[in-house]
């Protein structure tokens, strides 16, 4: 691992100015859940950390507006047994769950998990090309072990997926990132947080280096309160996922589809807000065949690569089955 | 000063250290060669098979991925600092002992110590990817246990032993 000085800064504005006046060589630290393995494979060689663990709130906080704040540092661990969440964002407590192990859980944190790097192969070894460690190295993913990436919104340059969970349901429930940079404090809808590869893999987010995520808020949402998060894997438990969603779905008294929320995550380089499906479901009936048509609506641009069409195929089933169950349990 | 070095104190198993540590040595690294306490494991040293499960102020966490430096002022509880200063064994080791819940043993102290966190997590309410009613309190069933240590791989597969030997000593 390359030698790298470590610091604490007074506040989260005197992080920011240390990273701003170092350069992209300095990093944050947080739970160091991803970072500290992404350095031990070289694949990321900060020689300056700053511990933002303790300069911004480890707290879950309600807003005036009946939604809740959720500080940077609150560990996802915390955040999933947050008695607020598991009533009011269910979905969000159930991604969380999903994601990682009980022992990374308690070290890492909300903004870290926002920022974690994808679990590419070829981006975690630095013996192969990768366009978005080495820009213009060539992408061996495209042609390559690529049956747990992306099937939709992918490049030519880049083919990886966003790993998180968490962000998915975040997605999903609207949230809104706070952000502070050099010049002051700013805010930024979660699925404007992340980037389409394009031909600028290197960049997974629209932050600058300086950019520290310093909360998370989500606003009241009624009928998230019956939300769903399922994910699905190769084993049962502690893997990435290769789809999952996050679901909310609000019922009129005629049966109809009054509004919905869906998320996929794992289909491509950013939590994928499914746009097209809910504007598909709004005010039409909520049986099955609406339900996979509204799928079929948003995968309808999936370009899927040679070893991983079955990822469409199981978004689709994943949609109709969890809106049927959010249907029926809501009906019961 | 050297900037690629700090000092930190930290508690480990009760005991107060004065440390000087290069900047990049995890707290696993610093347990076993630095303190001599090598009852936690190396494994994969990347945070996927738990071998080096250690408690952080009373919480199961990987230590290969717990830069020492970030934990300072931290109390750590190791395998080593899990039994009584007469030497009385903890109920968890017990059990493991009871239910023979190893083969090679490498990764047994990471398995007990992911135990001991897990069961003050059930304790404290916190449910799980498998807790059906996420309001609800969760019993510790097999479900559960197999659920809440997917964080400790055995290689031997002593699953079998393990999981009954943490449902006795959670019950």
């Amino acid at each position: 691992m390359r030698p790298f000085a470590y610091e604490r800064a007074a506040d989260a504005a005197a992080a920011v100015a240390v990273v701003d006046g170092h350069g992209p060589d300095a990093a944050f630290l947080a739970g160091g859940t991803n970072l500290v393995d992404l350095m031990k494979l070289g694949v990321v060689t900060p020689d300056r950390l700053v511990d933002v663990t303790r300069l911004t709130s480890a707290e879950v906080e309600e807003t005036a507006e009946g939604g809740i704040r959720i500080g940077a540092a609150v560990r996802n661990s915390d955040l999933a047994a947050d008695p607020v969440v598991r009533e009011r964002y269910p979905a969000l407590s159930q991604a969380l769950l999903s994601g990682a192990s009980g022992q990374l859980r308690n070290l890492a944190t909300v903004g870290g998990n926002l920022l974690q790097r994808t679990r590419c192969p070829y981006f975690q070894d630095v013996s192969k090309p990768c366009n978005k460690r080495r820009p213009e190295s060539g992408c061996p993913a495209r042609e390559g072990a690529h049956r747990e990436l992306a099937v939709i919104g992918h490049s030519e340059h880049c083919v990886a997926t966003h790993p998180s969970d968490m962000a998915v349901a975040m997605a999903a429930l609207d949230a809104v990132v706070h952000v502070r940079g050099p010049a002051g404090e700013r805010e930024i809808a979660l699925v404007d947080l992340h980037r389409l590869p394009n031909d600028r893999p290197d960049r997974d987010t629209v932050l600058e280096s300086p950019d520290l995520i310093v909360a998370v808020e989500l606003a009241p949402l009624d009928f998230a309160r019956r939300s769903r998060y399922r994910k699905v894997r190769d084993r049962a438990s502690f893997a990435f996922g290769l789809v999952s969603l996050a679901a909310a779905l609000d019922l009129a008294d005629d049966g109809t589809v009054r509004d919905c929320r869906l998320a996929f995550g794992q289909l491509a380089h950013k939590p994928w807000r499914a746009t097209r499906a809910e504007a598909a479901l709004r005010g039409g009936p909520a049986t099955d065949a609406a339900f996979g048509a509204a799928a079929d609506a948003e995968l309808a641009h999936a370009q899927p690569l040679r070893d991983n069409a079955f990822k469409v195929t199981l978004a689709r089933n994943l949609l109709v089955r969890t809106l049927s169950d959010l249907r029926d349990e809501g009906a019961a | 000063m050297d900037a690629h070095r700090a000092q930190i104190a930290l508690e480990v198993n009760g005991e107060e250290h004065q440390l000087d540590v290069d900047t990049r040595t995890t707290l696993l690294d610093l347990l076993r060669e630095g303190l001599d306490l090598i009852g936690a494991k190396k494994g994969c040293d990347h945070g996927q098979c738990g071998s080096c499960t250690v408690l952080i102020d009373g919480r199961r966490a990987n230590s290969c991925l717990a830069l020492a430096v970030a934990h300072d002022g931290a109390e750590v509880t190791t395998i080593e600092g899990l039994a009584g200063e007469d030497g009385t064994l903890h109920p968890m080791q017990e059990a493991f002992l009871g239910h023979d819940a190893y083969q090679c043993g490498y990764c047994t102290p990471g398995q007990i110590c992911s135990a001991v966190g897990m069961l003050a997590e059930v304790e404290a309410g916190w449910p799980s990817a498998v807790t059906s009613d996420a309001s609800a309190t969760a019993s510790l069933d097999e479900a559960e246990v197999r659920e809440r240590m997917s964080g400790n791989l055995c290689r031997c597969g002593a699953y079998m032993n393990i999981v009954p030997a943490i449902i006795e000593a959670g019950s």
